[in-house]
């Protein structure tokens, strides 16, 4: 379980996060749901310790991340595969290498194990047979898959997807949720993801956390949420023009 | 006056985390030999031309110069050799690197900071300023040297060429000329000013690409910063290291 305790995060004058307390628990899909520029990265990148936070804590299964140094946020990254709102991928190097990368940085592993394991991941995420492809020859959705593929091949403990599906087509997008719930049920990972899709929201929102303006506004999951009768999560909920006539 | 001594703190932080043993040796071999490849043998082309251009162009602005008729004509094999080996390849041609070399480092560490390839790298536990930026700066540390050596080379061939074919000065006084007086240390002086450039130009280089914040325009300006800065800073040093050196 990854615990945020009275988190606060400040860009300059800028309030980003204010006062963010909440849970995510394993062998789930947590969501964190909310508008563009509600702070949905920013809390993410805290968790990660990418940002510091300014006050407050995050804890990993009780380990104390914010008060722990370089080396001993090490050891809690090597159980942590990240997937980035522009999927990250390394652009020097082609699809192969980018998965193959941790394993080649952190384990003595010869090289047909490693192989064997990225093309097992690449497999999961149906991107078999295209080892040597370079990252500018990839669609987007392929990108994406592909940093799946590499935040996944170390076995994480905890994934973090940064919105894993915006900018593709519905069919796609419905793919790759499907694809992280499935990871998650079966290797029991404390996955995180970030989205504003109402799609996604309520296909694998286990968990929810529902963020307006830098705050916690409602936690819930995806049954609860079309029912409450608080407006600004329903703005959000019901904020195209298809869910607004489904709803009248 | 307080935005430079910040710079030159974080910095000097940063290089902190540049100078510390590669997480993984193999990896940092490879990244080696490809910035070898990258960063030095890529640039041998512009080397050689520029050098072997103003070797000619000094060669002959020299025999022009020299009407007095008690000055022998070996004094342009002399000036040649003098200007190409204490100031103009060491000095020069690095000014040169700094703009391709630099310009290439800082473009190329910007674009991963803003597509957020060096989170990627840091959330995997990697330290991504050694990862990155080290290999670039040995590599440049390694391969200049051998550039400026070679382009010294080819700006006294170039006179040489120069004189063949304008008829201004024979070989044999050309040779002579080059010849005269020649001390070792001047050598020593040239390759010491070539490894501190190279490590200045990669270094700062490396700081303003790792430092970027934004998007496509902001890295077109971390590169345009780099090239400048490291610019400033080789010629200031340049200064410092020939007081030292030769004072
Ligand atoms: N590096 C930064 N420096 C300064 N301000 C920032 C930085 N990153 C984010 N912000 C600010 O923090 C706020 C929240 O941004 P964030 O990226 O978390 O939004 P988001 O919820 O992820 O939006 P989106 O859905 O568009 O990705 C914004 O007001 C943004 O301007
Ligand atoms: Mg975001």
């Amino acid at each position: 379980m990854i615990e945020a305790g009275h988190i606060d995060k400040y860009f300059g004058e800028n309030h980003v996060l204010r006062d963010v307390s909440c849970k995510f628990y394993p062998g789930k899909t947590n969501l964190i749901i909310g508008q563009s520029g509600s702070g949905k990265t920013v809390l993410m990148k805290c968790l990660v310790g990418l940002y510091e936070v300014d006050s407050g804590q995050v804890s990993y299964d009780g380990r104390n991340f914010s008060v722990m140094n370089i080396g001993q946020r090490k050891e809690i990254r090597q159980e942590l595969g990240m997937l980035f709102q522009g999927a990250a991928l390394f652009d020097s190097m082609n699809v192969e290498e980018n998965v193959m990368f941790p394993l080649n940085m952190f384990t003595r592993k010869p090289m047909d194990e490693k192989l064997e394991r990225v093309n097992f991941v690449l497999k999961r995420v149906n991107l078999e047979n295209r080892n040597k492809l370079m990252t500018s020859e990839l669609s987007g959705g392929m990108k994406k898959r592909v940093a799946i593929a590499r935040a996944i091949v170390m076995n994480p403990k905890y994934l973090f997807c940064d919105e894993p599906n915006s900018g593709l087509d519905p069919i796609t997008s419905n793919l790759i949720d499907l694809l992280i719930q499935e990871l998650t049920y079966e290797y029991g990972i404390t996955t995180i993801v970030n989205t504003h899709d109402m799609n996604s929201v309520l296909s694998i929102g286990d968990s929810i956390e529902f963020i307006y303006q830098g705050q916690i506004w409602w936690s819930g999951n995806k049954e609860e949420i079309l029912h409450m009768g608080n407006k600004e999560l329903n703005d959000f909920v019901f904020g195209t023009e298809l869910t607004k006539r489904l709803r009248k | 006056m307080l935005r430079p001594i910040s710079t030159i703190g974080s910095y000097v932080l940063l290089m902190r985390r540049v100078f510390t043993r590669p997480q993984k040796g193999r990896l940092f071999w490879q990244a080696l030999l490809f910035e070898i490849d990258q960063l030095g043998v890529d640039s041998v082309g512009i080397v050689a031309f520029i050098s072997t251009f103003m070797g000619a162009v000094v060669a002959i602005q020299t025999a022009y110069n020299i009407d007095n008729p008690f000055i022998p004509m070996s004094m342009v094999g002399w000036t040649t050799r003098q200007s190409i080996i204490l100031e103009f390849s060491p000095t020069v041609i690095s000014l040169i690197l700094a703009g391709k070399v630099g310009s290439r480092i800082a473009s190329q560490i910007g674009t991963m900071r803003v597509t957020e390839q060096i989170d990627a790298l840091e959330i995997m536990g990697v330290n991504s300023a050694n990862y990155l930026i080290l290999p670039k700066v040995v590599a440049s540390v390694l391969i200049n040297p051998v550039l400026i050596v070679f382009s010294m080379w080819l700006g006294i061939i170039g006179g040489w060429g120069a004189m063949l074919f304008s008829k201004l000065v024979s070989t044999h006084d050309y040779i002579h000329g080059i010849q005269i007086d020649f001390q070792a240390y001047i050598i020593f002086y040239a390759l010491t000013k070539t490894i501190f450039f190279a490590f200045i130009i990669s270094t700062v280089s490396g700081y303003f690409g790792y430092q970027t914040q934004g998007g496509a325009l902001e890295v077109g300006q971390a590169s345009t910063k780099a090239v400048v800065v490291s610019s400033i800073v080789v010629i200031l040093f340049n200064l410092v290291l020939t007081q030292l050196l030769l004072g």
